[in-house]
């Protein structure tokens, strides 16, 4: 299935890229799936997803867990924990 | 109700006598937040920002007597001095503003997705989340009667 990501602030820098379409293998299926689909590209993305830094995760532009499963079309966003206000 | 993330800058007092307007409202609680000190850039997430910042107003409304409510967060580059953002939260009496305008700045410093990235003399870095802003946040969500952060 095809989704969107996006992503934000310091990990955009670090991975050079503000986001993308993305086909994901078959089996990739949740948002947990899909960090680990990334991670595995290795270089930036193996640093950035690794789990040593914070990773904050939307579904559809709501805040959602690692568990959260999803549906071609989903728009799929990383960040770092939010700095607003 | 109003919520808007604008590049533009905001007159705070315009804003607070636009929620008075109403014969039934009799405070106005308000809050703006100015940059200090070192220049930044603000990065959002267009589109679920404003979201987040609906769903926070509206617990606000469930939890206080809200009569009306205005939430402005700037993005892009800013300077010292420059205000970043405002809540005003309008009602019947002062207790129920103070309380609804604290919780949804609280809410937004730990929830709303925005990003600031400061413009240091040793260059730019991308400000880290602060555990107190969790503590600020948490603490709407403790049992009545126990403590309050000072």
């Amino acid at each position: 299935m095809k989704v969107r990501l996006l992503f934000f602030a310091g990990l955009r820098e670090q991975l050079g890229s503000a986001g993308e379409e993305i086909e994901l293998p078959a089996g990739v299926t949740t948002l947990a799936g899909i960090r680990e689909h990334l991670r595995s590209r290795g270089g930036n993305y193996e640093k950035v997803f690794s789990g040593k830094a914070l990773v904050r995760m939307a579904l559809n532009q709501e805040m959602a867990p690692p568990a959260a499963p999803v549906r071609p079309g989903d728009e799929v966003a990383f960040f770092p924990p939010v700095t607003g206000g | 109700m109003k919520v808007s993330v604008q590049r533009e800058d905001f007159d705070a007092g315009a804003e607070i006598r636009a929620l008075a307007q109403d014969p039934k409202v009799g405070a106005v609680a308000s809050f703006v937040g100015v940059v200090r000190e070192v220049p930044m850039t603000l990065e959002h997430y267009a589109g679920m920002t404003e979201r987040e910042i609906g769903k926070i107003v509206e617990q606000a409304k469930s939890r206080w007597r809200v009569m009306d409510c205005t939430v402005i967060h700037r993005y892009g580059e800013l300077k010292p001095t420059d205000q970043i953002v405002m809540v005003a939260v309008a009602s019947a009496h002062r207790g129920d503003a103070f309380a609804a305008c604290e919780f949804v700045m609280d809410y937004l410093k730990t929830r709303a997705p925005f990003w600031k990235k400061e413009q240091t003399a040793e260059g730019a870095r991308w400000v880290e989340a602060r555990a107190s802003d969790d503590l600020a946040a948490d603490r709407w969500t403790e049992k009545p009667g126990s403590r309050r952060l000072g």
